[in-house]
């Protein structure tokens, strides 16, 4: 009986030690970025617009979002009288939270996935529902005109969003056959070429697809040019109006944590995630070295397109609200449309 | 939640009730460029009347006009519209000039007519980078004031300040340029004509920027002129209004510029005409550089204590901001019995309470900005 | 359709130039001078508060007093006081103090001058937190001066300083003002 006590306890040593690890090392990635892409931000916006950006704290201004964790962190957490107070206090823990358990089925490496789900495109979007839920929340329990209009804008236009980005993932599908997001990287292996990005034979309309899928990500984290949720010029702070202290902080962090899940995930999907460009560099892919390769792939890939959000946020202006929402509904859902049905005709012609 | 008694029922236009409510757009919001308060109701989104309440920076200019000599009052001038201040200075001056029947050296003039233009520039600028932080896109803002410090270096170089300058004086100039600025304002024009073409293609030309204010804020001939409003908002309009061309003053004459005329009304129309007025600057001040005469900057006979004949007198200037014109109703004192100004941020504001009657506020906003308010401009 | 098309062709074109634009931004230097580390020096003309000129032959201050400084201003905020010293043509000036609180640095006052008694300072960095360090005694500040420059015997006249005590920490670019201790005055208000 002991024999059988310790083989069952050695069979199942490995996974909780590495379902712990992966649980701490996702927090920390998560939080670090949270953080630390506020750095980039600010820094990005100073250097397109010839300044230098923060530079006091720290050696080029590094410690800067410790400074202002700190900061947001002494302030007098304020629950304003009136407002419904559970809904009040559980809007941004409920939009940080998508993102987190999201960010368990992306494929950091060969082996760094904490979870290799079957359906895990499906879980993430299931997920991401839960953002638009708790905008709304957030806009409805604060007892305030401004943050209701605003609420129901954000509303608006992420439902409007969804479904264009959804009718790309569905094409994506299509063409790669799984859903699991370990084996559409696999799928990727080999030179750039191989990537999604570039399967045109398949979708011939494909940088478009990846073009429809990067606007929806952006509108759906609401980042310029489609931030009518924070429109500073328009309405005060829009939604977020009555949060102060550690909730705007929050609030703040799961925003960039949607942007790193948006960006990590159209990188597994089209830009090959952790597949070097320049193919089977090195022999076999089962030694450390190459698992850390394919990690510096991904993290390479991923910031350059979170680079890009920033690119885009400090160059454009706003977006009215029916322009966003004719951009959405008239043509972006029908140029996802004929892409979808392109490329199952392809595929069925020239299977 | 909202409260049931802010909401009021109206009966609109065509019999069916609404509900509306009124929002301020307060003394300090960052979308009115000062001081002004907006009293909007609304119904949902859409605007149903607009009030705009000024007298937040009123500061009794004309109060003080008759109470201090001509020489005394001409800082004030500089600081009714602190962003195109040479051109006020040059109301004040003209009227007073044209009572005293002062000759104004003609070296003197076309120093007037460069540094009146640099400022239009100048100001222009200011208006283009905060019209676009309005409407959410930040980066242009900061391109706009790297160009600007360079004018407000050339003008620090003769005058000594950046923005209220108190330039000009009763019959001249306070001093002559160098060669610094004459060399750096040639420096500046060249370096300035390329920055124009990229503001052209990285925002005018912009889609996003087109979607947002082409058809928003039409404003018709009829209703211009039913408020008075003047500058580009008249321009854009399609009447080819401009007081250098309609009331000849100082050696504008003399140089070959065009009028920039647009006919649609819309917010589009205005931003251009004001993007044209910048490239229309840099060829006057081109010319006048040309044929900057040498002389004095001083007119010969200035009575130290002035004492202009009894009567009234009247001189126009276009700012940057529309028709600006001096009223002085002398009574033979030292000091003058009325300064009456008459600033073209008032008429230009009052027609927007027309204007923005059932527009999105968003809309509204971008119509306010593209009309260039300052606000200590219309309340003095 | 095809119009349709077009404006989309034109506006992703609008788009694509526009952060092409901005990126080449992007690898241009900054332009902001970073402002306590380093500072600027100003024009020649640059008009700060105002200063009492010395005469370099006499050693005394070249005003006596003539009060047309003090008629000219628009906002009252000189006043001048003189007194005739005994073997003297003309009045010295006794009392000569500047309210910078009013002050509009028009000019007027340098302009009426006749004999170039007063002139621009070249400061800018004026923040205080007591209102009496804007009630400026120029007389004094002058005889200060002189004190000082006595002090140090003979070494170049000194820019005057605000009564502030501490001189920012600047390691002022392309040395525009002459290194001189800091010339506060004794008994100034705090």
């Amino acid at each position: 009986m002991m024999a059988s006590i310790s083989n069952a306890i050695s069979a199942l040593w490995p996974e909780p030690l590495r379902l712990v690890l992966f649980v701490v090392g996702i927090m920390s990635f998560v939080g670090a970025n949270a953080a630390y892409l506020v750095w980039v931000e600010r820094k990005g916006a100073a250097r397109f617009q010839r300044r230098p950006g923060p530079t006091e704290v720290g050696w080029a201004g590094l410690l800067q979002p410790i400074a202002d964790a700190a900061k947001l962190m002494s302030k007098q957490l304020i629950v304003p009288a009136g407002v419904d107070r559970t809904l009040f206090r559980v809007a941004p823990l409920l939009m940080m939270s998508p993102a987190l358990m999201s960010l368990a089925v992306i494929p950091f490496g060969q082996h760094l996935a904490a979870r290799n789900i079957n359906v895990g495109l499906l879980m993430i979007f299931a997920f991401g529902s839960v953002n638009v839920m708790a905008i709304m929340l957030g806009g409805w329990s604060s007892r305030n005109k401004y943050a209701i209009i605003s609420a129901a804008r954000v509303v608006s236009q992420n439902v409007a969003y969804e479904i264009p980005m959804l009718l790309v993932v569905i094409t994506m599908i299509m063409v790669t056959g799984t859903m699991n997001l370990n084996e559409i990287v696999l799928q990727q292996a080999g030179g750039f070429w191989h990537w999604n990005f570039f399967r045109v034979w398949v979708n011939p309309l494909m940088p478009v697809t990846f073009l429809i899928f990067y606007t929806c990500m952006l509108a759906e984290t609401n980042r310029a040019p489609f931030d009518m949720a924070e429109a500073e010029s328009e309405l005060v702070a829009g939604a977020y109006t009555e949060y102060s202290g550690m909730g705007f902080g929050v609030f703040f962090m799961a925003e960039y944590s949607n942007i790193l899940l948006g960006c990590a995930l159209a990188t597994a999907l089209f830009l090959g995630g952790w597949q070097s460009p320049i193919g089977h560099l090195l022999g076999n892919w089962q030694s450390t070295i190459d698992v850390l390769i394919g990690l510096f792939w991904f993290l390479v890939k991923m910031y350059f397109l979170i680079f890009s959000v920033v690119w885009i946020r400090w160059t454009f202006p706003r977006t009215q609200f029916y322009g966003l929402l004719n951009l959405s509904w008239k043509i972006l859902i029908p140029v996802s449309l004929f892409t979808l049905i392109l490329s199952s005709a392809m595929m069925k012609l020239f299977r | 939640m909202l409260v049931k008694d802010q909401l009021k029922t109206e009966v609109s236009a065509d019999g069916a009730p609404r509900e509306t409510f009124v929002i301020n757009l307060g003394p300090q919001h960052p979308a009115t460029h000062g001081v002004l308060r907006v009293k909007m109701t609304m119904d949902g989104e859409y605007i149903v009347r607009a009030e705009p309440v000024c007298g937040y920076i009123h500061r009794m200019q004309e109060k003080m006009g008759e109470n201090r000599t001509y020489a005394q009052f001409l800082p004030n001038t500089s600081r009714i519209d602190y962003l195109s201040a040479m051109t006020y200075t040059h109301g004040f001056v003209g009227a007073v000039e044209r009572a005293a029947k002062l000759q104004v050296p003609p070296r003197a003039e076309y120093i007037r007519v460069i540094t009146s233009e640099l400022n239009r520039i100048s100001s222009h600028l200011v208006w283009w980078g905060a019209f676009l932080l309005d409407l959410g896109g930040f980066t242009p803002l900061l391109y706009a004031f790297d160009d600007r410090e360079k004018i407000l270096d050339l003008l620090e170089g003769i005058t000594g300040s950046r923005l209220t300058y108190s330039y000009f004086r009763i019959g001249g100039l306070y001093n002559d340029v160098d060669d610094t600025f004459i060399n750096g304002t040639r420096a500046f024009v060249a370096q300035m004509r390329p920055r124009l073409k990229m503001y052209r293609s990285l925002v005018t030309d912009n889609i996003i920027l087109r979607k947002r204010l082409i058809e928003i804020g039409p404003i018709s001939k009829e209703m211009c002129r039913k408020y008075g409003a003047t500058g580009p908002v008249i321009r854009g309009s399609g009447v080819a209004y401009d007081v250098r061309r309609v009331e000849p003053y100082s050696a504008y004459p003399e140089f070959d510029f065009v009028v920039p005329t647009f006919e649609e009304g819309d917010s589009m129309a205005r931003y251009l005409v004001r993007m044209e007025e910048m490239a229309q600057s840099l060829r006057i001040i081109e010319q006048a550089l040309d044929k900057l005469a040498s002389g004095p900057v001083m007119a010969e006979k200035v009575p130290r204590v002035l004492k202009l004949p009894a009567g009234d007198y009247c001189y126009a200037v276009e700012a940057a901001r529309g028709r600006f014109a001096v009223r002085i109703v002398s009574d033979g004192k030292e000091i003058p019995y009325r300064v009456k100004l008459r600033t073209p941020s008032l008429s230009n504001l009052s027609l927007f309470e027309e204007a923005s009657a059932g527009m999105l506020l968003p809309d509204a906003l971008a119509l306010m900005g593209s009309l260039d308010l300052v606000i200590p401009d219309i309340d003095r | 359709m095809k119009n349709s098309l077009k404006e989309i062709a034109t506006g992703f074109n609008s788009l694509v130039t526009g952060m092409r634009i901005t990126l080449g931004q992007f690898f241009k230097p900054s332009v902001t001078v970073q402002y306590p580390h380093e500072s600027l020096k100003m024009p020649e003309r640059f008009r700060g508060h105002i200063v009492l000129v010395r005469d370099p032959e006499t050693g005394k201050a070249i005003c006596f007093a003539c009060k047309l400084c003090e008629r000219a201003c628009p906002s009252d905020c000189i006043t001048v006081e003189g007194a005739k010293l005994e073997g003297a043509k003309k009045k010295s000036v006794t009392q000569y103090v500047l309210d910078f609180t009013k002050c509009s640095l028009c000019g007027s006052c340098v302009e009426a001058c006749r004999d170039g008694a007063i002139r621009y300072s070249h400061e800018y960095n004026l923040a205080s937190t007591n209102k009496d360090d804007y009630i400026m005694d120029l007389f004094k500040r002058l005889e200060d001066e002189r004190l000082e420059a006595e002090r140090l015997e003979g070494s170049p006249k000194s820019e005057v300083r605000s009564p502030k005590a501490e001189a920012p920490r600047q390691e002022t670019k392309a040395a525009d003002q002459p290194s001189t201790p800091n010339s506060q005055p004794p008994g100034t208000p705090k």
